[in-house]
């Protein structure tokens, strides 16, 4: 029992932050208008530390638990990891957003920290319907963190578009759970494993994987799910798109990555997988090109991302799916870096406009800066993570049966480069400055050390990478 | 000789872009200037112990091999042969000058300016010195940035243009070298560029991995059809960054020929010859034609690049050792001529603040130490016989006529464009009507300071050319070898590249019937 319990510590704190944070919610607003004690959510990030902490202790640790639905492995503290990182990020980027009524914070807090747990707890379950449950706790909450901007109508919009795309897309999994229980007679992903995945053995059992890959598609805006992704981040609070920008695609691919264990190249479910991430990045990439808000070109941006995470889980080696994890961790690193300078730039909380960007470096050279290095990451090139992540996805999927995707991910970097490029270009080559006011304190020093981050990784990646690639061993030996 | 005591590769590398790190500290233009001048010299100095280079050795020297992500075979992998001393001792030359030529031009943003320098000479030797696949197309990369901040920031009228354009079509290229990278890496088991150089791959992966690096390398030479975004990018660039440029920046597609086509496929480079020969031979008298009709002084050396360049590729697909030399020859040489000429353009415009020709007649008179850089920059670049451009030219006309009579009569009409546009321009500058140079000064010390090296170049390089042909010698008959019997044996097997070859050119083509009988 005792052991037991240290496996799940990072859980179990997380579940402490959120009943500190639910306490807080429910102290009463003061009397003469004033912030209330209980609104002081400082805490929350550092908080999220110990978290982090206690994931990267429990890094080697191993098990099954609660009948074997809930498994500790080294797949699972990886990508525990990278949510807790995340979230420490998302915590204290939202830290002091403008358009947040400072009496609603806990609430706010309350909902981030909830989202975070299920995508913990989605990185462990190994049981359809654990897995369907882990997916719903992380959704629910976004559900309602979308709208919170203020009293602005488009956070609204945003927020209804958010959960009626969700349900459907949830509505698919369930429906591809029934399937699969109906064809497999199993909901472990063990003994599903061990089955047969093909048309002429199990054609009900592929339609129902299909279906059930749908729900996660849909969290990782993947082509065609994706029609949310530049509505929601455009809609919703600079730092709420910060959060459901990077995050629950952690959730999404660590899912993806555990059921494309059972594939094999030139399985049908595997070939889906490479004609949707070729469609997706496509058609994030040539979407991105014309936008002019910064929050929707990073939408589409993401739709970009996510289909190049998945040339990884189409290598179906060991190899693809640790690149496909170290992928998506630098890919949230990337994304908070950039959502990070946006944050600091909008200083009342309204969207920005690549225009609002020009003569940063006059401004702000620190935040010019590490804007550069986060877009230059996005883009794939050296020396930054960015890079790093791409060779080792290509790398891990050439010669797997699929490399015209390869070919087809490598042109759209030569696309992508367009739209990224203009964030460095208005943001050094202009002069104009515009009325955006001066940023607040101490985002400078922060924004480095994710800038720093990200160069790191991208000259020295082994460190990181071999937690990916013992979690990528481990699910194909 | 214990190559891992000193790791001069690495700080050749890295020094610049450590002083780089100490540029946010220091206050004031001039004190920018100062400092990088001084980095610059400081990495001239530490470039010294490359003398210990032995100019007998044909393999790889200085080499230092370091884990990098070892599960991933990548390796911290740097190396020097006589293809790389060369283009490296022509950058870290150009580094100082180039701080000297941006002295008085450059009057905004002083110190990113130098950064980027810093930043671009950086990458650009850790280009020419990477032996690891990866570790190429990270400097590769890294340098586009520089770049096109150089031409975005601080370049002409039209920077947005240029910049944009350069910027895109560069890694369009470079794209399709990452997924060659890729697929050697699979297919070869490793980043390694000499364990990858060492190897015989199947025809097909050949053809494949020869059009993906070829298109990468010509869109940097550039060749012919590929050209446009050159002449865009010089004329809008600040000086120093056409100095770059035309110098340093051109060589890398060419070096990316000899280091990576020709050793690693050797049967789809002799398959393509043909294809390429025609488009260097379109790239001479194209860019010949074009530039004899500009009148803007910047886009006529432009388009003399691309003739240049033609010549470059010309002689390293004709697969003789005549040929190749040549081909090595005029990349130093188009180095320092072009260099120089953009320097030259730079001097002018600080003074007319135009660089249509017409805007600039009759310098004779009034700057006479100018004119006469001018023209003997200009004689070198035409390919006057004493002048370093002749040795190259010569070379590799040479290896044509050797080859190919037909081909050579082809190329030879190439330098007589030369002759045309550089003594059209040089006879306008010097004695064209009206003048407005009377109240002009004549050239300055500084100015004397940054041509006068290139002048030396020039005339040393163009009538005692035997010391720099001594130092790659022995390189370039290492990969003649490596190609001619590897080819061979590929011939051996696939015989669609035998019938084939048959259309390369003679000597090639002999020395093949050699190797089989």
């Amino acid at each position: 029992m005792n052991s037991s319990f240290a496996l799940i510590l990072p859980e179990f704190i997380q579940v402490l932050v959120i009943l500190g944070l639910f306490l807080q919610s429910l102290a009463s607003p003061r009397p003469d208008g004033g912030t209330r004690l209980g609104a002081r959510t400082g805490w929350v990030p550092l908080a999220g530390i110990a978290v982090l902490a206690a994931a990267a202790l429990s890094l080697g640790a191993g098990g099954l638990m609660f009948r074997e639905a809930y498994r500790i492995d080294a797949l699972s503290q990886f990508f525990k990891l990278a949510v807790a990182l995340g979230f420490v990020i998302a915590a204290h980027n939202a830290g002091a957003q403008p358009s947040l009524e400072p009496d609603r914070r806990p609430d706010y807090f309350l909902l981030l920290a909830l989202s975070a747990l299920g995508l913990m707890l989605l990185a462990s379950a190994v049981e359809l319907i654990t897995i369907y449950l882990a997916l719903e706790i992380s959704s629910y909450s976004l559900y309602a963190l979308i709208p919170l901007r203020g009293r602005d109508p488009r956070a609204a919009e945003a927020g209804i578009k958010y959960i009626l795309f969700g349900a459907a897309a949830t509505a698919l999994a369930l429906f591809g759970l029934a399937y699969i229980l109906a064809a497999q007679h199993s909901s472990y992903l063990a003994v599903l494993t061990a089955k047969p995945w093909d048309w002429a053995e199990a054609p009900l059992g592929i339609v129902g994987l299909t279906l059930f890959m749908a729900g996660f598609f849909y969290k990782l805006a993947l082509f065609p799910f994706h029609f949310w992704a530049p509505d929601v981040y455009e809609g919703t609070s600079n730092e709420t798109a910060a959060y459901a920008a990077t995050l629950p695609k952690l959730g999404a691919v660590v899912v993806l990555i555990r059921l494309s264990a059972m594939f094999a190249p030139g399985m049908p479910a595997t070939t889906l997988l490479a004609v949707l991430a070729a469609a997706s990045m496509t058609f994030g990439n040539l979407a991105a090109l014309t936008q002019q808000d910064v929050k929707r070109m990073l939408g589409y941006s993401s739709v970009a991302h996510a289909g190049y995470v998945l040339v990884g889980l189409t290598a179906a080696s060991a190899g693809g799916l640790a690149a496909a994890g170290f992928y998506s961790l630098v890919y949230v690193l990337m994304n908070l870096t950039c959502f990070w300078v946006i944050c600091r730039l909008s200083h009342d909380g309204r969207n920005l406009q690549l225009n609002d960007l020009d003569g940063l470096h006059g401004r702000e050279p620190m935040l010019a800066f590490v804007l550069a290095v986060a877009a230059l990451a996005l883009v794939g090139l050296p020396p930054t993570a960015g890079f790093m992540g791409k060779l080792f996805l290509l790398s891990a999927a050439w010669n797997r049966g699929y490399n015209w995707l390869i070919i087809v991910a490598a042109l759209n970097t030569a696309i992508s480069i367009y739209y990224y490029l203009n964030l460095i270009r208005h943001a050094y080559t202009t002069d104009a400055v515009s009325d955006v006011a001066a940023p607040r304190s101490g985002g400078a020093l922060w924004g480095g050390v994710l800038a720093a981050a990200l160069l790191f990784l991208g000259i020295l990646p082994a460190p990181v990478f071999k937690w990916a690639e013992a979690a990528g061993r481990q699910l194909m030996p | 000789m214990n190559p891992s005591a000193w790791p001069i590769l690495t700080i050749l590398v890295f020094f610049p872009v450590a002083a780089c790190l100490a540029l946010p500290f220091i206050r004031g233009a001039k004190a920018v200037r100062a400092f990088c001048l001084a980095a610059g010299l400081a990495e001239l100095l530490l470039a010294l112990p490359l003398l210990r280079f032995d100019l007998t050795l044909p393999g790889y020297q200085f080499v230092e091999k370091i884990g990098w992500v070892e599960s991933w075979g990548l390796y911290y992998h740097l190396g020097m042969d006589g293809i790389s001393l060369l283009m490296v001792l022509l950058t870290v030359l150009l580094l100082p000058l180039c701080v000297l030529c941006s002295w008085s031009y450059i009057t905004r943003r002083v110190k990113e300016f130098h950064f980027s320098l810093m930043l671009m000479s950086s990458a650009c030797i850790g280009v020419f010195v990477a032996l690891d696949f990866v570790l190429f197309y990270v400097f590769w990369e890294a340098m586009l940035v520089p770049m096109f901040l150089l031409i975005a920031v601080w370049g002409g009228p039209a920077r947005r243009y240029a910049s944009l354009k350069f910027f895109l079509y560069t890694l369009a290229g470079s794209t399709l070298l990452l997924v060659a990278m890729v697929a050697f890496y699979i297919e070869g088991g490793t980043f390694s560029i000499p364990e990858l150089s060492a190897r015989s791959y199947s025809f097909d992966f050949q053809f494949w991995a020869f059009l993906a690096m070829a298109f990468a390398f010509a869109i940097k030479v550039p060749m012919f059809p590929f050209h446009t975004w050159l002449p865009a990018a010089h004329v809008e660039a600040p000086t120093a960054g056409s100095v770059l440029l035309a110098a340093v920046l051109l060589k890398m597609g060419t070096y990316g020929f000899l280091r990576f086509c020709l050793p690693m496929t050797p049967a789809a480079s002799l398959y393509f010859a043909p294809l390429m020969i025609a488009v260097s031979l379109a790239s001479i008298l194209y860019g010949g034609f074009v530039a004899l009709g500009q009148r803007d002084m910047k886009k006529l050396i432009a388009y003399s690049s691309v003739a240049h360049m033609g010549f470059v590729t010309l002689g390293i697909f004709l697969f003789n050792a005549r040929g190749l030399e040549g081909a090595l020859m005029v990349m130093l040489n188009h180095g320092i001529t072009t260099g120089a000429l953009f320097m030259m353009v730079g001097c002018i415009y600080e003074r007319s603040h135009s660089r249509e020709i017409s805007d600039n007649l009759g310098l004779g008179k009034y700057l006479p130490a100018y004119m006469g850089f001018f023209g003997l920059f200009a004689l070198s670049s035409l390919g006057f016989p004493g002048t370093n451009s002749f040795v190259g030219e010569a070379l590799v006309l040479i290896g044509v006529f050797a080859a190919n009579p037909w081909l050579g009569a082809a190329a030879v009409p190439g330098v007589m464009l030369a002759a045309a546009y550089m003594l059209r321009l040089g006879q306008k500058l010097a004695w064209g009507e009206p003048t407005h140079a009377a109240a002009w000064r004549d050239l300055n010390a500084r100015e004397w300071l940054y041509l006068a090296p290139l002048a030396v170049l020039v005339i040393y390089i163009g009538l005692a050319p035997g010391l720099t042909l001594q130092s790659i010698d022995p390189t370039l008959t290492r990969v003649l070898t490596e190609v001619r019997s590897r080819a061979g044996a590929a011939e051996a097997a696939w015989p669609q590249a035998a019938w084939l070859s048959r259309t390369t050119p003679p000597a090639a083509a002999g020395a093949h019937q050699g190797e089989g009988l």
